[in-house]
């Protein structure tokens, strides 16, 4: 009886940290969305209020809507963040499948090598990054954005696939081999839908950083033509003047895309994350 | 023509020599075992024959045919993993005609295989099932299916029965014996067991750190071993070694059956304590405790009894013992 209660007790002390968390980690999307649809003055009476009728205001929206060409910026950033996300998915899963299949000379060495992208941060090749993109005449375009962000996601792609594809059976390949099929058939019949989750978890942790990335879109693709919405979102963002609203208003915007991608993965990377712990 | 010939076979890992020159032939319809204790290089041997692993030097031949460097689709053979290696994907038919489809067989002729095969081994019910809903004998019998589907020139078992239990595996090694005598196939069969050895196999092959042993009928193995590790390793209960020199023998160990020895309260050559007995019905075991020798095993068929701790003497069967040099090589009379 004394186990079922302290199980309990247990149970309702997780239950309050985990919900303490989650309001921590929410509040500030909170704040962000309630003050979207309040007036420019109650935002800066009560920024934790409520909106009321009184203080219900779309204007933040109309802005944004209205000006510059805010569909273009989320258009540039939903086509990035795809691209980046099918390049870094395609080439990862194909670099972990050749470092945890063959025997090759280098393998381990040329593992470390791609994993090592993992602790430096690609910001520190910012120079020498935009030289390249100026000498292959890529800068204020897309494709420039879409190189520096697969080649950013690339390491930890490699990194937590070739563990996942370690695991995979190597009679399950053989078997492949057997029946004739090829080593693609192999890698894109057999192996990928069995570290699905894996996959998953690889999507997820690529596309948020590259969604809400403003460097370099600053550096490499300011041009009205290629902004991305976190860089459009900047003009309401002043040296002297902030249009709170607009801004507000932009941002709650550029969270749904990014939900709608999560909800999509989430369920593959609850198993991804649950994988081994539970048969 | 030969089934299956290798000729100076060899394999190295690196520096490490597993295969060391390997000679071969095994004739069309044989059911040929390879066994040996772990790290025999039994399994790389049997890849490499599907041709998964490289072959560092020597030649393999299939039917009469180099296959040396081609690839394993392409050898005409069929292997059944331990780990039964179905496609989790597939649906059971599909699982059982992928490697048709695969080579452009048409659908029709696929689907006639397959029924074929489900119907050899009773899964015709099972069909439109993922292997995730079969059980592990159900799963080992669609592996063996997929192999049959096939109509190969060689059957490749890589420990198939290891993960089953002992009950489905014995069901399932009569079975394997009921499909090489309908099929009349070449079969090529890896084991760590003797007794799926001794029980399936025309002719073992004894491996042990990638040499052959001894090759042979299981009986001739049993009743003819070239030298002791071959004598101790097929058989169970293992061969008794006494040390011949205690006997006043010229030979350096004597290899002793456990149902060679004879076992006696009252008196014999060699006196004992029993530490162990195991009456199994049919057969009761005797493990007994020597000062010369170490400890023994006496096999007496039905029942019997003797106290444990009690002091018993053994008499060798002299006549039916085998005698080894040094080295562990036979000394044939």
């Amino acid at each position: 009886m004394s186990v079922a209660r302290r199980s309990m007790a247990r149970s309702i002390a997780a239950h309050a940290v985990l919900i303490a968390y989650v309001l921590i980690a929410l509040f500030p999307v909170f704040v962000i969305v309630i003050n979207s649809v309040k007036s420019r003055r109650a935002i800066f009476a009560d920024p934790l209020a409520l909106p009321t009728a009184e203080t219900f205001d779309l204007v933040g929206y109309h802005t944004v809507l209205r000006q510059g060409d805010f569909l273009l910026y989320f258009q540039n950033s939903m086509i990035v963040t795809v691209a980046s996300l099918a390049l870094v998915l395609l080439f990862g899963a194909m670099a972990a499948f050749a470092l945890s299949e063959y025997r090759f000379w280098g393998n381990s060495l040329m593992g470390l090598y791609l994993a090592l992208g993992i602790m430096i941060p690609i910001r520190l090749g910012t120079v020498v990054i935009l030289q390249m993109m100026v000498a292959g005449g890529l800068v204020n375009t897309l494709t420039a954005l879409v190189l520096v962000y697969t080649a950013q996601g690339l390491p930890l792609a490699v990194f937590i696939l070739s563990e996942f594809m370690r695991g995979v059976s190597d009679d399950l390949k053989n078997a492949g081999r057997i029946d004739g099929l090829s080593e693609y058939a192999i890698f894109f019949r057999l192996v990928l839908p069995l570290v699905r989750p894996a996959m998953a978890t690889v999507a997820v942790f690529t596309m948020i950083p590259i969604w809400n990335d403003l460097w370099f879109p600053l550096i490499l693709a300011p041009s009205e033509a290629t902004k991305t919405i976190t860089l459009g979102s900047q003009v309401f963002i002043g040296q002297f003047v902030t249009n709170w609203n607009a801004v507000l208003a932009a941002l709650s915007l550029a969270i749904l895309p990014v939900l709608v991608m999560y909800l999509i993965f989430s369920r593959q990377l609850i198993r991804g994350i649950t994988a081994g712990a539970v048969k | 023509m030969d089934a299956l010939t290798l000729t100076q076979v060899t394999k190295k890992f690196g520096r490490t020599q597993v295969i060391d020159g390997i000679d071969l032939a095994v004739a069309p319809g044989e059911f040929c075992v390879f066994v040996g204790p772990s790290g025999c290089g039994k399994s790389t041997l049997l890849r490499m024959i599907a041709g998964l692993e490289d072959v560092t030097s020597g030649q393999i031949a299939i039917g009469g045919r180099q296959v040396t460097d081609l690839p394993p689709a392409r050898r005409e053979i069929a292997m059944v993993f331990q780990s039964y290696a179905l496609y989790p994907h597939l649906s059971v038919r599909d699982n059982m005609g992928l490697a048709l489809r695969q080579a452009g067989t048409p659908k029709a002729e696929v689907l006639a295989s397959t029924d074929r095969a489900a119907d050899m081994l009773s899964l015709t019910a099972l069909l439109d099932r993922r292997p995730a809903d079969l059980s592990g004998g159900q799963r080992q019998r669609v592996a063996i299916g997929r192999a049959i589907v096939r109509r190969p020139k060689l059957f490749l078992f890589d420990e198939p029965l290891s993960n089953l239990d002992a009950a489905l595996r014995v069901a399932t090694r009569i079975e394997i014996a009921r499909l090489h005598r309908e099929l009349g196939a070449t079969m090529i069969y890896v084991t760590h067991d003797q007794v799926e050895a001794m029980t399936l196999a025309h002719k073992i092959v004894v491996l042990r750190a990638g040499r052959v042993e001894q090759v042979g009928a299981p009986m001739d193995l049993y009743n003819d071993p070239d030298n002791r590790f071959v004598a101790g390793f097929i058989g169970s209960p293992a061969m008794n070694f006494l040390d011949a020199g205690a006997l006043g023998l010229r030979s350096d160990s004597l290899g002793v059956r456990p149902e060679h020895l004879a076992i006696s309260a009252q008196g014999g050559t060699i006196p004992g304590r029993v530490s162990h007995l195991e009456r199994l019905g049919g057969e009761t075991l005797s493990y007994v405790q020597t000062e010369a020798h170490g400890l023994l095993t006496v096999r007496q068929f039905g029942e019997h009894d003797h106290a444990v701790d009690g002091p018993v003497w053994l008499t060798p069967d002299l006549e039916r013992a085998f005698h080894f040099n040094a080295e562990g090589q036979r000394m044939r009379a």
